[in-house]
């Protein structure tokens, strides 16, 4: 190991920015109203929202079901699609498979 | 016309800090003389400068700044001084005044403004001084023998200027263009370890980037330091000038290649190029740069022998420094958002020049748009790198066949519309072609061409179960099912440049990145900017 005589300093390479610990927004007891089923575009992802769906529509039959599709999975879904499920649904589950 | 001089205050050299400090303005005029003992025009300074204090040192204040603090006293000692020295060994008085030749002689009023001044030696300025100072202080002057000075000597270059100091100085003046946090690494720590343990490099040892290597590297260009260039995915960070010079001292890289690295961060950084994706995606994306324009020689890039290979530090570092900014200030780390299954050596770098001069075609940049005389850069999202091996072939059609041959595994054969794929096609394939007088677009063609399957061998079998789902096709007539479909959606997908050795007949092949045309990440090209 090789020490140095006198301190070193650098300058800091990254954003320098502390990472943010983001909470879950608080989990419902029940499910009504709408529920939004957003298949973010992996390959199978809709098999799983297909067997999601069917679940929901077998144990949950009051509640409608919507379903929504992101163009692709490597970019956050645009700002208008996200507005839309906002407006139209009351709860929300992304689907993640591969 | 009247400058105020900056204020300072020095203690004698060899004083306690802060112990008598000298401080200007004093309230007296004064005459101030940077001096350091290796220079011999400081000597031959040195008995006038006695003089002044002898002939003036009722009526003004006389100090010497010695910029090699007690190495100086050597001067006290040798010409009998009483002039007090001030120890300026930090250097930062003389930054402050910008001198650049010492000695450099200010006099300056009682509230420090300057109202004479000269550099390195001048009987003719010395003589001016002291009649001046005579007439404003009522004084006989004595009599001085002047024949004894030279008419002239150039003074030495001052210590502030020397490389690493300068830097360094301007690193800490008020002034410095540095505002990032600073971490002080203990002097029991081993720096390469401790920017390992960080987490700041790719894994091999960096360039640990002080203040001065940052001051320098930002010497690269005219761009200020604090100016925000983009924001970087995924921490969605903004990115100044200053942190993207920092990663480029850690990459190795020379002033010069600054600007090549702002505009790939640049490039990579735009919605369509779609960095989150190609950065986070299992699949082992990252960005190629391919650098066209005069830029290339400017800066000394290799794209000739081994053009996609070490040992040209061009290259080699500019592709690292945008990786590390990626990973530094993007926050695209490997088991966080970067979750590639494989990874890729492309990922420590991959940038190249196309070897404009010797393709027979159109270079990419001017193909994409840009003037031939414009410097510009065009980044690929990538996945891997392959070689064409074709030795036999005499004909232009021969050559591109095995090149389009090989690209039909990309993926996997049975994957066809494919997306963008780079091929740096070798001086020797491309002589061949060339022989032919076959255009980049019949090249083109021909990779289309061979490369087209019905289909029907693209379906999805219980062998091989990649592939179009057969039940999309039932019922599908015979027309459908032996219709060709060549390897790529559009022949705009094939990017060709010419570049690597002379001798071989060895194209490469860089693997595109996704199989959904036009929403990942489209290939984007950017002006190169000083």
């Amino acid at each position: 190991m090789v020490a140095t005589s006198n301190p070193v300093v650098i300058i800091d390479p990254t954003d320098e920015r502390e990472p943010i610990k983001r909470s879950l927004a608080k989990r419902p007891e029940h499910i009504s109203g709408t529920l939004g089923l957003l298949d973010i575009s992996k390959p199978r992802g809709d098999k799983f929202i297909d067997r999601l769906e069917q679940l929901i529509n077998e144990q949950m039959p009051a509640v409608t079901v919507k379903r929504y599709m992101k163009p692709t999975v490597s970019k956050p879904a645009p700002h208008d699609l996200r507005q839309q499920i906002m407006n139209e649904c009351n709860f929300v589950i992304e689907a993640v498979a591969d | 016309m009247t400058k105020a001089l900056p204020t300072f205050s020095l203690p004698p050299v060899g004083a306690e800090r802060e112990q008598n400090a000298y401080s200007f303005p004093s309230g007296k005029q004064t005459l101030i003389c940077f001096v350091k003992e290796d220079c011999p025009t400081t000597r031959t300074s040195m008995p006038l400068l006695q003089q002044a204090q002898d002939i003036f040192g009722q009526n003004i204040d006389v100090v010497a700044l010695a910029q090699n603090g007690e190495d100086d006293l050597v001067l006290v000692q040798e010409y009998g001084l009483t002039v007090p020295f001030l120890d300026d060994s930090t250097l930062n008085t003389s930054y402050a005044y910008e001198i650049d030749t010492v000695p450099s002689v200010f006099l300056a009023t009682e509230d420090g403004n300057v109202t004479q001044q000269f550099i390195g030696f001048g009987r003719d300025d010395w003589k001016d001084l002291f009649q001046s100072l005579a007439n404003q202080h009522d004084v006989t002057l004595p009599e001085i023998d002047w024949s004894s000075f030279p008419e002239l000597l150039p003074g030495c270059g001052s210590k502030s200027m020397e490389p690493g100091i300068f830097e360094r100085l301007k690193a800490e003046s008020e002034g410095s263009p540095l505002r990032g946090r600073r971490v002080e690494i203990g002097v029991n720590d081993d720096i390469h370890e401790f920017l390992y343990e960080q987490g700041l490099t790719d894994g091999l040892p960096v360039i640990p980037p002080t203040p001065e290597r940052v001051i320098r590297m930002l010497e690269g260009t005219t761009r200020n330091a604090q100016e925000v260039v983009a924001i970087v995915p995924p921490n969605l960070a903004p990115v100044t000038v200053e942190k993207i010079a920092v990663n480029s001292v850690m990459a190795g890289c020379r002033p010069e290649y600054l600007p090549v690295v702002i505009t790939a961060v640049e490039a990579v950084c735009t919605d369509q190029f779609g960095m989150h994706g190609v950065g986070a995606t299992t699949m082992g994306a990252t960005p190629v740069i391919v650098v066209n324009g005069p830029i290339r020689h400017e800066i000394g890039m290799n794209m000739g022998l081994q053009a996609l290979g070490p040992g040209n530090r061009a290259n080699a570092a500019i592709g690292r420094a945008l990786k590390l900014v990626l990973r530094n200030v993007g926050g695209q780390i490997p088991g966080e958002t970067e979750r590639t299954t494989m990874g890729s050596p492309l990922k420590f770098t991959m940038c190249f020049a196309e070897w404009e001069e010797i393709s027979p075609w159109e270079p990419l940049h001017v193909e994409r748009g840009f003037d031939e005389n414009d410097s510009v850069l065009t980044v690929f999202a990538m996945t891997g790198l392959g070689q064409v091996i074709d030795q036999t072939s005499r004909t232009a059609r021969s050559v591109v066949g095995s090149v389009g041959l090989k690209a039909e595994g990309l993926h996997h054969p049975k994957y066809h519309d494919y997306p963008d794929a780079l091929f740096a096609l070798c001086p020797e394939h491309v002589a061949t072609i060339a022989r032919d007088g076959w255009s980049k677009d019949q090249v083109r063609d021909r990779i289309q061409e061979i490369t087209s399957r019905p289909v029907k061998e693209l379906l999805s079998t219980e062998d091989v179960t990649v592939g179009i789902d057969p039940k999309l096709l039932e019922g599908a007539p015979d027309e459908e099912l032996n219709r060709l479909v060549p390897k790529f959606a559009s022949k705009s997908n094939i990017h060709i440049v010419v570049a690597g050795s002379q001798a071989g007949k060895f194209s490469a092949i860089f693997e595109g990145f996704s199989n959904r045309i036009g929403l990942d990440s489209t290939v984007t090209s950017k002006k190169i900017e000083k």
